[in-house]
């Protein structure tokens, strides 16, 4: 391991024991967490350490973040503050929920410290063609505008309604609604707002760009210049039919892995030279990514190996030990800018693959 | 190992990902094959029209004369693939390898498609009634009994969802192009070989290259092909038939459950049509749609589907190589199994016997594939739940029903032998609309007549007659 990544563990531990400090506290701790330590027969604050300690956590079941009430979530130590409920999907059943109080804000704040000034310029307004409704996606994205000085500019997208469509094999009426989301935006873009970046998903990417292009326009001609855009579909060639052909000169394209639990995971440069590779690196110690066995979640794949994300969140508002993901993917090892393993491949999980249904994000 | 690109519109384009075709006994790969994601498609339908226009830039004739070369080229030319070339005995021995139908099979099947492109011009002929061709060029023209006709054409492109499983559909769409219709062609992911051979055949015959384009993906872009294309067919299952079904853009070809019906005036000379019935069953590894999967009688049908196990359950699973082989390996892993569960598991019904029981176990499980044996069926009514199933294997329910209700009872019919004298009977089988083909007398359900129409003329798919009328221009 190098110095940096020795570093970065030592930091890892370090806040590790600082946060089951906290969820385990009396004083500060979420009835949630506290229940569970006076059934467990344990003692978290003592027996965590470190990170690797966290393994005497049984699998956090993600079944634990559906239904209320809520307030089983929150830190005592937060007591008074404002509080946030996001929610995943939801498609069927009740949805999974995360309460919040400033992890959203610090999450993209730190995110907003990668994007490069030069496609990203300070000041600028922004558009978000993502979901609105209970996301944490919609808010985080307006705070990391505001956070740059920029209006962020929205759109009506639900989409539990598009998921539902597709199920029911209703195509054209799916495609009926992506061009009424794409329209608010093509809208919004020409109607002098000054908007020069965007959040948005690699299919209404594709729409927007096709829409623009079909009005004689392009991304380019109304002004965009940074595209921060997430979601599993983003693979190599995606990137690179994107940057090749989408996008042009002049347009820069940042691809993320997140969701509601983790917060946003950044991904190195994306170049040609490196075969348009995406590898994500998450905000470490904040959020930690492992790429697991698929046999053993406690076992770490070796470098290049598929495995499993398994996902640690640990921050004063949520501790989430060893949550097994839907995704697959390779581990990657640390970079100069990410002293610690990344992912590589995002993939939906084998196993649940062919039951995921990609709306439009 | 072969590197096969995307073609868009003749251009090669090698993705940044890519899936291995396999040998399905060997696991040794035979082809990368790149994969397209659909924006790409999307970004390339700007280009379609073009198709149609380098088509439309030489007369039908020519066409139809080129497309005799290129029979020749695909049955007896070494062409180049992607990033080498091919024999045509390399190409019997991947599609076996890969779709795990007999290379004899394979070679059988290449001729087929050969016959097809060298007698073009008697099947346009056919489908369009004798039209003089140049009026689907020209969009009108006048008739040989002095009518004004127009034909206007739906699409400049075919989109094609091709399947994995069966070589033998590509006949279906080797028309499109002399009628100066451009190609849009999704392989199945195991049978990339036809769709470019026949694309290498064509340019190096003298089709230009923008009228061709390929697109390899999984089902996000098949489903991205119909979308974008004014015309599409398409070839799946059920749910695939039923998610298209009414959508005039959209010919789907789907289980056939073709059948051979005796009348009661023939059912009892049953013996004289065993024959075609075994031959309906189980030729050409009774994987097509076209394959009988039900004989259906109002009375000897035990002793039919006695005689058809004895014909057809000592059939045994054989190399691919062997030119006796006769059944097609099933590739997937689990496949069979899961095919031969689906059975298993109704065998109990009353009044249902597995007539080929006696000859040995059904499935036959390999290292990397499986084997299903030919399996016939006695149903002693058309309520059974295997009375009316097909599957990708020589499979076939022997079904007793009286002759009167077996109209209504037989359902959606793609090939129907029926083998009767009966005037009435015969009269009620033409105006059944729930059979496509139908063969009055006994002829197999594989036996096609090219210059007929298959679901749907293909014709009538792509071109809409409508009213035309001019004072100026000469028809």
């Amino acid at each position: 391991m190098t110095t940096a990544g020795n570093e970065a563990r030592v930091q890892l531990d370090a806040h590790t024991r600082q946060i089951v400090e906290w969820h385990f506290n009396p004083e500060t701790g979420c009835p949630f967490w506290l229940e569970f330590a006076a059934k467990a027969g344990w003692d978290p604050r003592k027996e965590v350490q470190c990170f690797e300690d966290l393994k005497k956590f049984p699998p956090f079941q993600d079944e634990w973040l559906r239904g209320g009430p809520v307030r089983k979530w929150a830190p005592k130590g937060f007591a008074g503050k404002p509080m946030f409920i996001f929610e995943t999907g939801g498609t069927t059943g009740i949805p999974k929920s995360r309460l919040a109080f400033e992890d959203f804000r610090v999450d993209y704040e730190m995110f907003s410290d990668t994007l490069p000034e030069r496609y990203f310029p300070r000041g600028a307004n922004w558009l978000m063609l993502g979901p609105s409704g209970p996301r944490r996606l919609r808010l985080a994205v307006e705070h990391l505008c505001q956070h740059r000085g920029g209006i962020c500019f929205c759109v009506d997208l639900d989409p539990r309604w598009v998921v539902k469509l597709i199920r029911q094999g209703l195509m054209e009426q799916m495609e009926l609604y992506k061009s009424h989301v794409i329209e608010q935006a093509v809208t919004l873009l020409g109607a002098g707002h000054e908007i020069r970046c965007m959040f948005t998903t690699p299919k209404l990417l594709e729409a927007l760009a096709e829409a623009l292009e079909a009005r004689g326009s392009s991304i380019r001609q109304v002004g965009i210049t940074g595209i921060f855009a997430g979601g599993t579909e983003f693979t190599p060639q995606y990137t690179r039919f994107a940057t090749e052909e989408l996008l042009g000169e002049g347009v820069y394209l940042t691809p993320t892995y997140g969701n509601t639990l983790m917060g946003l995971a950044c991904s190195k440069p994306v170049t040609a030279e490196d075969g348009y590779k995406i590898a994500y690196y998450a905000p470490q110690p904040r959020a930690v990514i492992e790429v697991v066995k698929f046999d053993n979640c406690d076992q770490v794949v070796g470098y290049g190996e598929t495995g499993r994300v398994r996902l640690t969140t640990l921050t004063q508002e949520t501790f989430i030990p060893g949550f097994l993901e839907r995704d697959e993917g390779e581990r990657e090892r640390p970079i100069e800018k990410f002293a610690w393993d990344g992912i590589s491949g995002v993939r939906p999980f084998r196993q649940f693959a062919s039951s995921t249904t990609v709306g439009v994000y | 190992m072969l590197n096969l690109p995307i073609l868009r519109w003749g251009q090669p384009y090698t993705s940044l990902e890519q899936d291995s075709v396999v040998h399905f006994l060997t696991g040794k790969t035979l082809a990368k094959v790149s994969q397209a994601n659909t924006g790409l498609l999307g970004r390339d339908m700007r280009m379609a029209s073009r198709a149609r226009d380098v088509l439309a830039e030489i007369p039908i004739p020519e066409l139809i004369e080129i497309m005799k070369k290129a029979g020749d080229l695909y049955l007896n030319g070494t062409l180049r693939m992607g990033d080498g070339e091919q024999s045509p005995e390399d190409f019997a021995r991947q599609q076996s390898a890969s779709t795990g139908l007999p290379e004899h099979m394979c070679a059988g099947n290449m001729k087929k498609n050969h016959f097809v492109l060298h007698h073009m011009d008697q099947i346009l002929d056919c489908l369009t009634r004798g039209l003089n061709l140049d009026i689907l060029t020209r969009g009108y023209g006048m008739e040989s009994r002095g009518v004004v006709v127009s034909y206007q054409t739906q699409s400049p492109v075919l989109g094609l969802v091709l399947p994995s499983n069966s070589p033998g559909v590509h006949t279906l769409w080797l028309p499109v192009i002399p009628m100066q219709v451009g190609l849009l062609l999704k392989p199945g992911p195991q049978e990339p070989w036809t769709p470019y051979r026949m694309a290498a055949a064509f340019t190096e015959a003298g089709i230009p290259k923008e009228a061709i384009a390929i697109y390899p993906g999984g089902g996000d872009m098949g489903a991205e092909v119909v979308r974008r294309a004014g015309r599409s067919m398409i070839f799946g299952g059920t749910a695939t038939v039923e998610r298209y079904k009414g959508d005039p853009r959209v010919q789907v070809h789907g289980p056939g459950f073709s059948k051979i019906l005796l009348g009661d005036d023939v059912v009892d000379q049953w013996e004289k049509y065993i024959d075609i019935m075994a031959d309906s069953v189980y030729l050409n590894s009774g994987r097509g749609c076209i394959n009988c999967s039900g004989v259906w009688a109002s009375r000897h049908t035990k002793e039919i589907a006695q005689a058809l196990a004895e014909r057809l359950g000592p059939i045994e699973a054989k190399p691919p190589e062997d030119p006796t082989a006769a059944l097609a390996a099933f590739t997937i892993p689990g496949s069979a199994k899961a095919i031969w569960n689906s059975i298993a598991g109704k065998l109990d019904e009353t009044g249902v016997t597995h007539m080929t029981a006696p000859f040995g176990p059904r499935l036959v499980e390999r290292e990397r594939c499986g084997y299903l044996r030919p399996t016939v069926i006695h149903c002693d009514s058309p309520a059974a739940g295997l009375a009316n199933t097909e599957f990708m294997y020589p499979y076939v329910s022997v079904v007793e029903c009286p002759q009167e209700q077996m109209l209504g009872k037989i359902g959606p019919t793609l090939v129907c032998s029926a083998v009767t004298h009966d005037a009435q009977w015969t009269r009620q089988l033409i105006d059944a609309r729930h059979i496509d083909r139908l063969n009055i007398g006994p002829l197999p359900t594989i036996k096609l007549d090219w210059l007929q129409p298959h679901e749907g003329n293909i014709v009538e798919f792509l071109f809409r007659p409508r009213a035309f009328q001019t004072l100026d221009i000469a028809v």
